[in-house]
């Protein structure tokens, strides 16, 4: 598949199997020879090497401790495998949290019959977005089911992170006046992953947004700490869905501006052509930002002085009028209500 | 984007609406026939920005909505069969039968595969040859052709495991049933723009004439919607009931023909029933006797059933456009895209759903 990436950066080892077999989770040998060849020589680190049945870890401060499982279908799609979505969502919750990833865990579940080149491919996507968040993997799980009890692979990453000390995040402390900021172009993720599904396949250059987030978020709270009232990153359920939520239990409204959204124009045309709304569509490697007005241009700068925050954008402002509801002006003036994602038909995305 | 950033110039929506504004001196009550009309008219905020005294009332154009609810439980039958690969639209998924939606046969074990053409329920169909794969078949004359040539091109290379289950709706007879009925009063229309792209302009001359009703051809972008109700109000404040073209860059006269040929070497036309609406004389299109080995009906021995609707839903009402979606008691409450209980709230062109989605309180 052209997307694989990591082939060459990590050779795949030296293995008597093609495909995983339900021996593999059995505890036994051939789960050893997984471990061992395949897993542990990827991911070294002593919490990993002492080869207990959890991780012991130093940390000081507040923690921040969050979980998330992924089940994409297709686990290779333009821009990033299961593997890379699997740190980089664990990542980005902890970076919504205010916090400094430091640690994940790496729980597989393996459909039988899977090629241990895909599996390869899917760890060395694990092991190369971990290494660019700078979090380390130390403790894990494999485990196999019979052929079309899964999809291929699960993954489930759970993650620790310190938090910065200045974070104040809390839906109470939105108040009207406060700026709205989305840190990249949206529905990237979503788009990109219609565009590999079977039965919905569409030509295009559209790779997902898959990135860690942490780096941003943290120099936005180290430079205007409590100013920063909230930081959320809309994946399932897409832009529309996250500030639905922000309105509804901060109570407030939200006004956006349609003409304002940062879109890529091919991301745009795929979701015209397929009748999808982009502010429902999801995103992995951008956040959402509600931000004191009078820090709101410089939060800006700062988050498009970063790599991943070039594109970053005031998308709207909070508002005493309508509680609860998020209005966006249409371009050519018109003013409707963004309601909540009212079960659209979308493949599984993350 | 070329073609459609410029049809939502808000320059010249503002010119259309003042021009709009400054013709209008009566009530009119205008249907689009469209889904997707009626889609973009809520979407960009226009119901709100036109005079008071023109009333948009939304047409039945919405192949989901339409679509009889036997033939939803014709297709959960199908797809509760062992050997069967059912292909559908996203959309029709979630459309509630008199048991069960096709999403919930698939919680029960049926395959059910979402596709945005049915070329690709074909390519499933040579994928699978183990397993006999239906694609249902729904729409307007708009996604004819296509379905048509998925039918030329299976007999074509002798694929046997695949067929369609056809429920083809078509715009004039709607029209004209919609114009003889007798509670209904529609002062114009707004045809739609692709569905003409297909079958012609010329196809609405006679509407005009017998009905004595403009008919507008618009696009689904602001300013073509815009241009479409400023020419139909501008013909019926001066008394005018002719056919006008406000999309030309896209519909011809004679509509396209190689399409039409396609369509015409499957489908043969025929009595259809409407979801809401009842039977329509001649209004929907049917498989040719000659390929009955493709017509899933035909091939898999399904049973006709009466499908048992909802009684307090109004969607006949909605789409005959005697009700607003928000005024139907189950609106908003009972009935909502996640649970709907007519079809009109599926479709996100469904005139229900797109009240919903943005923003309409029930009444």
């Amino acid at each position: 598949m052209s997307d694989r990436k990591f082939t060459l950066q990590c050779p795949m080892p030296e293995l008597d199997f093609e495909v995983v077999t339900l021996g593999h989770g059995s505890g036994g040998k051939l789960t050893n020879d997984l471990l061992d060849k395949g897993v542990f020589s990827l991911f070294q680190n002593d919490a990993l090497q002492q080869r207990h049945d959890g991780a012991f870890l130093d940390i000081q401060g507040k923690i921040a401790f969050t979980t998330d499982s992924f089940v994409i279908n297709p686990i290779f799609f333009p821009g990033g495998n299961i593997g890379e979505l699997s740190v980089n969502g664990t990542v980005n919750d902890l970076a919504m949290c205010g916090a400094d990833p430091k640690y994940i865990s790496l729980s597989l579940i393996i459909e039988e019959g899977m090629r241990i080149d895909d599996l390869w491919e899917v760890l060395a996507g694990v092991k190369v977005s971990a290494e660019a968040a700078g979090v380390q993997v130390v403790t894990g799980d494999t485990k196999v089911v019979e052929k079309g009890k899964g999809d291929q692979v699960f993954i489930n990453t759970t993650g620790v992170g310190i938090t910065h000390p200045a974070v104040d995040f809390s839906m109470d402390r939105i108040s009207p006046e406060d700026v709205v900021i989305v840190s990249g172009p949206i529905a990237a993720h979503g788009m990109a992953i219609m565009s590999v599904r079977e039965g919905l396949t569409f030509e295009s250059d559209i790779i997902s947004d898959t990135r860690p987030l942490h780096e941003i978020t943290s120099s936005l709270i180290d430079k205007y700490g409590k100013d920063i009232k909230l930081l959320r990153d809309p994946t399932r359920g897409g832009v529309a869905t996250v500030l639905n939520e922000v309105a509804k239990f901060s109570r407030v409204g939200i006004e956006l501006n349609e003409y304002r959204f940062p879109v890529d124009t091919q991301v745009k045309a795929a979701c015209e052509m397929l009748g999808l709304d982009p502010l429902y569509v999801a995103n992995e490697g951008i956040f959402l930002a509600v931000v004191k007005k009078d820090i709101a241009q410089q939060a800006l700068s700062t988050i498009q002085s970063h790599r991943y925050g070039r594109q970053a954008t005031i998308i709207g402002e909070v508002q005493e009028e309508n509680p609860g509801k998020v209005f966006i002006k249409s371009k050519i003036g018109g003013r409707r209500v963004v309601g909540m994602l009212a079960g659209e038909q979308l493949p599984r995305i993350c | 984007m070329k073609y459609l950033e410029e049809f939502r110039n808000e320059k010249q929506v503002k010119k259309l609406l003042n021009d709009i504004h400054s013709i209008v001196t009566r009530e009119w009550s205008i249907m689009e026939i469209c889904g997707g009309q009626t889609h973009s008219l809520v979407k960009n905020g226009i119901l709100n920005l036109l005079p008071g005294e023109i009333t948009m009332v939304h047409g039945p154009g919405c192949p989901v909505c339409v679509t009889p609810i036997g033939m939803i439980d014709r297709a959960v039958e199908l797809a509760l069969k062992k050997n069967v690969i059912m292909c559908s639209f996203g959309d029709m998924v979630r459309v509630p039968g008199s048991e069960m939606s096709l999403m919930k046969s698939k919680a029960l074990g049926a395959d059910i595969r979402i596709v945005y053409s049915p070329l690709d329920a074909l390519k499933i169909a040579r994928d699978n040859p183990d397993r006999e794969v239906v694609f249902f078949a729904v729409g307007f004359e708009t996604t004819a052709p296509a379905n048509a040539l998925s039918v030329i091109q299976a007999a074509k290379s002798g694929l046997r495991n695949y067929s369609i289950l056809t429920s083809h709706v078509l715009v004039p007879p709607a029209m004209e049933a919609i114009l003889s009925d007798e509670e209904t009063r529609i002062d114009g229309f707004l045809a739609a723009g692709h569905v003409c792209a297909i079958m012609g302009s010329e196809e609405y001359e006679p509407i005009t004439k017998k009905y004595r009703v403009p008919v507008v051809i618009t696009g689904f972008e602001p300013v073509d919607l815009l241009h479409g109700i400023k020419s139909c109000v501008e013909q019926l404040e001066s008394g005018k009931s002719e056919l006008d073209n406000q999309y030309k860059r896209v519909v011809r006269r004679a509509g396209n023909q190689e399409a039409q040929s396609v369509i015409f070497e499957i489908f043969e036309v025929g009595d259809r029933e409407w979801r809401g609406i009842g039977m329509i004389p001649s209004s929907g299109y049917h498989v040719k006797e000659k390929y009955s080995d493709y017509d899933a009906i035909r091939k898999l021995d399904v049973v006709a059933v009466d499908g048992k609707e909802n009684p307090d839903c109004m969607a006949g009402l909605i789409l005959k456009g005697l009700k607003k979606p928000h005024e139907c008691p189950l609106f908003g409450n009972k009935c909502s895209p996640s649970n709907p209980q007519g079809a009109p709230m599926v479709s996100s062109e469904g005139a229900c759903a797109a009240y919903y989605h943005f923003g309409y309180e029930p009444e």
